[in-house]
């Protein structure tokens, strides 16, 4: 072993690095906004009246949270084209990331509405409001304050999961690392830095997180 | 106002609700008590469709089928106050106030604001407009669920058991305001087990057992002379049995 430890081109590269990281944060925010919006339309839908819909969630749950992310985006990539349905690299990774952190958004979130007391529903639909607009202004809000904690850290793991879309190549921190790792052969080097970036973003996530969680979910409570 | 006839509820194989007829005029204060499980709360849920049930229920003119899309507005004509608030948490009491009116009577934020303002300074609640719930005291939020309830000008109110679940020296704040309510003309069906406001302004007081109408009258009647073995066992246990001889010496006490 006479690897030479040479941080010149992670210095070099470092530019790049970071608009990869830019890269990741973008699938993982476009992820988390589809996934928020696959979490509560299936809490929605998962608690229907209609038995079709209900198993339609039901079913879908457990299709993705019981099969490998790596499969599902290469699904979504080389065989949905097969039926017509052809993305880029980006656009595919987003829905897979939106799509997978749905499937586990749905289970979080639909415990916190479970959490949230049969008084409240009825308060609502005692004030006449239709179901819909109980759950969107009367139980939703006290549900996700409910449960966030437990959905920051999955969209922490949706953003570290953005790595795997480097499979497909789509613009990120890993597969900008690998192509400059596989310039220079620098891997401990290139590796390690990424390592403490994915770090780095994803204490910035758990600040935002926070953020969003004082500003937009407190209030006082007994 | 109000009618039911031969209203019946079940869940699943047990009959919570066994032929209930009642009728209530405009401006009538009915005070609706019976021992816990008789099925009062069912009762009074049955007439705003929180329970779905057989029979016939007429809330002003409107007679309503299972299922009805009308529900929602026959819903806010009615008020309701429960035992627990059921206050929104999230929402600061004058938002709690405005959240219906703005959504189902499509009023404008100011107007709703102002109405809530008037409302919330009629029980007494004057500076707490922009508190939380967990904020006020359960006498405080309780006021509060009454004041929101009035938001939508209801022809009627019901109120279930709404002083159950506070501390003795806040329940009588919440009386009081139920009876300026009630001087105020508002038809009012009230479940509360509080023997003093029932005879300051109910017209009538209804005893349920076991999913029956037992025995109704106008309160004098009621307390003074109770047809029933069942109501006078009943009034026996919940009169002090210290208190002002309002129940005949013949009525066992417990
Ligand atoms: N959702 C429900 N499912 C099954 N049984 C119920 C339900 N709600 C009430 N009951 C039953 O119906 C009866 C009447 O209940 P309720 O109306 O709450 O009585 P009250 O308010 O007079 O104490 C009780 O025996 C209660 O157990
Ligand atoms: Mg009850």
């Amino acid at each position: 072993m006479n690897y030479k430890i040479d941080f010149t081109p992670v210095i070099e590269g470092f530019p790049s690095l970071l608009m990869g990281c830019l890269g990741t944060l973008g699938l993982a925010l476009g992820g988390m906004v589809l996934a928020v919006i696959v979490g509560i339309g299936g809490v929605m839908l998962r608690d229907s009246r209609s038995r079709p819909l209900r198993w339609g969630v039901i079913g879908f749950v457990e299709l993705i949270r019981n099969t490998p992310f790596l499969v599902q985006i290469y699904f979504i990539f080389f065989a949905l084209p097969l039926a017509g349905v052809r993305l880029d690299p980006t656009p595919t990774a987003i829905i897979a990331l939106g799509i997978n952190g749905g499937a586990y958004a749905i289970e979080i979130i639909r415990g916190g509405v479970q959490s949230i007391g049969k008084g409240q529903v009825e308060a609502g639909l005692a004030l006449g409001l239709r179901k819909g607009q109980v759950f969107r202004l009367i139980v939703l809000k006290p549900a996700l304050r409910a449960i966030f904690p437990s959905l920051a850290s999955q969209f922490i793991l949706l953003t570290l999961t953005t790595s795997i879309a480097a499979a497909i190549s789509a613009y990120e921190l890993t597969s900008v690392a690998q192509r400059i790792e596989s310039d220079t052969f620098k891997s401990f080097e290139v590796y390690g830095t990424i390592t403490l970036l994915y770090l780095a973003m994803s204490w910035l996530l758990m600040n935002a997180f926070n953020l969003i969680r004082s500003r937009y979910l407190s209030y006082p409570v007994r | 106002m109000i009618v039911l006839e031969h209203v019946q509820k079940h869940f699943g194989a047990f009959q919570a609700l066994f032929d209930i007829n009642l009728s209530v005029r405009a401006g009538e204060k009915i005070v609706l008590c019976g021992p816990s499980g008789s099925g009062k709360s069912t009762l009074i849920r049955c007439i705003n469709y929180l329970e779905q049930s057989e029979g016939r229920i007429i809330v002003g003119n409107v007679e309503l089928s299972a299922g009805s899309k009308a529900v929602n507005a026959v819903r806010s004509d009615i008020g309701m106050v429960f035992q627990q608030f059921n206050l929104f948490p999230h929402l600061t009491v004058l938002q709690n106030c405005t959240l219906a009116p703005r959504r189902t009577r499509r009023l404008s934020k100011a107007d709703a604001e102002a109405k809530a303002r008037e409302l919330l300074a009629r029980v007494k609640i004057f500076d707490q407009a922009d508190k939380y719930p967990a904020q006020l005291s359960g006498g405080q939020q309780q006021r509060v669920a009454i004041a929101r309830a009035l938001c939508l000008e209801p022809k009627v109110m019901l109120f279930d058991e709404p002083t159950s679940a506070l501390d003795p020296e806040m329940v009588k704040e919440v009386l009081d305001t139920m009876v300026s309510l009630a001087e105020d003309g508002m038809t009012m069906i009230c479940v509360t087990h509080e023997m003093g406001f029932a005879r300051r302004i109910a017209d009538r007081v209804i005893f349920m057992a076991q999913g029956r109408i037992v025995e109704e009258g106008p309160p004098a009647e009621f307390f003074g002379n109770p047809k029933h073995e069942r109501t006078r066992k009943f009034l026996g246990e919940i009169l002090p049995s210290s208190g002002t001889p309002i129940v005949p010496p013949t009525t066992p006490l417990k």
